[in-house]
């Protein structure tokens, strides 16, 4: 009894940000944006926005992969340097999120620009200047590099926990170094895996600073969209039950791929 | 004639400058059962990874049957280890995990199935195949992992105190079948414990290490009837160490007087060390006693009663059948054989003596349940030994 009492002040919190609020998101969903009557008009208006939810969806999954192949070597190095290094090193991977993910962003505008750093270098050079921002490389780019520490850190986080005794043990048994790992500790590192996927891909699919920032007409994302219709078009109806298709969606993902991960438990940081 | 199949030369081992293993020279013989013994730290499981390949020697040799194998990794060493805790694969079921090292080598699956069925039997696991290893008690997971290794026939299986975590029972029966499953299979045991009783009961040959030097390698009757220096004597059984003088060839003066003793050879009036086992002591009539002494304390083991005897300040311990009384004055009689002669080496003087032990021997006799705390209490006597 003692330790709910302690979780009060929290639930209170979900109570009031989160459970409320949602509700509220499903209260829109259902009803009319003019008149407040009870409607099916939002939810059906989805069809003509599944080829933007796909395009979401697919830069998403993208840029996860790109981070577990980016973020699986590095968490791997980490988890097997020196006790000290290794904090060092892992302050090193969590010290572009000490600053402002607009701000980072926006920096990756002043190099990618047409009059940007890296093409002004290359004109000085006398050569022409290369389409780099408003292009899906550039969203993706973007994603990557903002989501990479949240595939770095269950990823680390499982590995560093992994029992050096079991990589022997596979040695023993006649294991050359690569095989240790494609049998030991690549199955074993499967939650970390699943873990850091979700957590590039939940933010990912539903970002709309970076699509913003770094991406053309063409790269216009779900979240961008829902942004317009609370800001542009004045339709949170809309907006509303486009969040909550959205949600679903996730939801379905995450559910999916935990079934992967067999039941065991998922790597938390 | 037994078949030299592992020799260590001159095996030295250090990390971060501090030394572990210091000259270790061993060698192992083919279908042998040997076990390391010592307290932790001695440097008796280094001695088993330098063997297993998972550590290099800072200089020395390891020779498999003739070839010096320094460098060749662990893989590629005929060679199997059953490791602390088993370190069985949680992402595998039983089958899977003892058909790990033969599909590593390509055996043709028809014949996997036929060695893994096989050697579930020999471990008494049939119908385990599919279990996960999370879901086994200690004792099934220890037979896994002894499967594990064994079904790659190996020439030589290493053991990292594989009982170690089961409890006193489990150990008892488990021994027994390790010891059969070795003369079953024939090959080679190494086997690492720090449990003297363990040792005496499974080995061929017992080395006993200290401080990354090996004290004594010998048979188990070797090692208890003989012991080479008080660390040994007092490690492998109880033991009463008491300083003497060597007047003669068969006569040892300890307490000021003089005693019959079986052993020969040393310098006329060299000081050496005497050992006197627990139950090679008689409790008789003051009368009779070659030496009195009052009885200080007396607990019941079931088999025989622990008896602590003040002789002059010095407290013995005696184990014996008769029940004396506390206070009250006893006699003590030793048969010639019951002394044990030691030279002296820098042991000398921290072990054997009981009276600052009463404690520490209780909770030694009852940390036989839980290993851990047995590897404490042990350098908890060497600790308090050394402060004397």
């Amino acid at each position: 009894m003692k330790n709910k009492a302690l979780a009060a002040p929290y639930l209170v919190w979900m109570a009031i940000f989160t459970v409320v609020p949602l509700g509220i998101v499903i209260w829109f969903s259902f009803t009319d944006s003019i008149t407040g009557a009870f409607t099916f008009d939002n939810i059906s208006r989805m069809g003509t926005y599944l080829p933007i939810f796909l395009k979401s969806i697919w830069l998403a999954i993208l840029s996860s992969l790109i981070c577990l192949v980016i973020g699986y070597p590095v968490a791997y190095c980490l988890a097997s340097a020196a006790p000290e290094r290794q904090r060092f090193l892992y302050m090193l991977v969590m010290l572009p999120m000490c600053m402002s993910f607009l701000l980072r962003t926006l920096a990756w505008v002043a190099l990618l620009d047409d009059t940007g750093i890296i093409n002004g270098l290359i004109t000085s050079l006398g050569l022409q200047p290369l389409p780099l921002i408003r292009t899906d490389g550039a969203v993706v780019l973007g994603m990557v590099y903002n989501y990479l520490p949240y595939m770095i850190m269950p990823l680390y986080s499982v590995l560093v926990k992994l029992d050096p005794r079991l990589t022997e043990a596979a040695e023993d048994l006649g294991c050359t170094p690569a095989q240790v790992f494609t049998q030991v500790t690549l199955p074993l590192s499967v939650p970390g895996i699943i873990s850091g996927f979700t957590m590039v891909f939940v933010p990912a699919v539903s970002t709309f600073y970076i699509s913003q920032k770094m991406g053309s007409a063409g790269t216009t994302l779900i979240g961008d969209v829902i942004e317009s219709q609370f800001k542009a078009a004045y339709n949170p109806n809309l907006g509303a039950a486009l969040s909550l298709v959205l949600m679903v969606m996730v939801l379905v993902c995450v559910a999916v791929m935990n079934r992967f991960s067999d039941g065991e438990e998922v790597a938390t940081i | 004639m037994a078949k030299e199949l592992i020799r260590l030369v001159d095996c030295t081992m250090a990390f971060d400058g501090e030394t572990v293993l210091d000259s270790i020279n061993l060698y192992i013989n083919n279908k042998e059962f040997l076990t390391l013994l010592g307290p932790s730290g001695c440097g008796k499981t280094t001695t088993l990874r330098i063997i297993g390949g998972f550590l290099k020697p800072t200089s020395g040799d390891v020779l498999f049957d003739g070839v010096r194998i320094n460098d060749i990794p662990p893989y590629k060493r005929q060679v199997n280890t059953v490791f602390q805790k088993y370190a069985l694969f949680p992402h595998l079921d039983v089958y899977d995990n003892i058909a790990f090292g033969l599909r590593n080598h390509k055996v043709p699956e028809d014949e996997i199935d036929e060695r893994v069925t096989e050697m579930l039997e020999v471990v008494s696991l049939k119908g385990f195949e599919n279990r996960k290893v999370t879901s086994l008690s200690g004792g099934q997971q220890q037979r896994v992992a002894i499967a594990r290794a064994l079904v790659n026939r190996p020439k030589v299986l290493l053991l990292d105190e594989p009982l170690g975590a089961l409890d006193l029972r489990l150990r008892k029966d488990m021994q027994q079948e390790l010891k059969r499953i070795q003369q079953q299979m024939g090959i080679t045991f190494i086997y690492v414990t720090h449990d003297q009783e363990e040792a005496l009961a499974m080995s061929d040959t017992v080395v006993v290490m200290n401080e990354g030097i090996i004290q004594q390698i010998g048979t188990p009757e070797d090692i208890y009837n003989e012991p080479k220096n008080a660390f040994v004597a007092d490690f492998i059984g109880e033991s009463n160490i008491l300083d003497g003088i060597m007047r003669e060839d068969y006569v040892v003066e300890t307490f000021g007087r003089r005693f019959r003793c079986m052993d020969k050879g040393f310098a006329k009036d060299e000081p050496v060390d005497v050992v006197v086992r627990p139950e090679d002591i008689d409790i008789v009539p003051v009368k009779d006693g070659m030496l009195t002494g009052t009885v200080t304390s007396i607990t019941f083991k079931g088999m025989q009663y622990d008896v602590i005897v003040d002789f002059k300040g010095f407290k013995w311990l005696i184990q014996t059948t008769d029940s004396p009384e506390v206070g009250q004055r006893i006699g003590i009689r030793i048969v010639p054989d019951g002394f044990h002669i030691m030279h002296k080496s820098k042991y000398s003087g921290l072990y054997g003596d009981y009276s600052s032990f009463s404690e520490e021997y209780d909770e030694l006799s009852d940390a036989e349940y839980d290993p851990e705390a047995e590897e404490e209490s042990s350098e908890s006597r060497e600790e308090s030994a050394n402060e004397e």
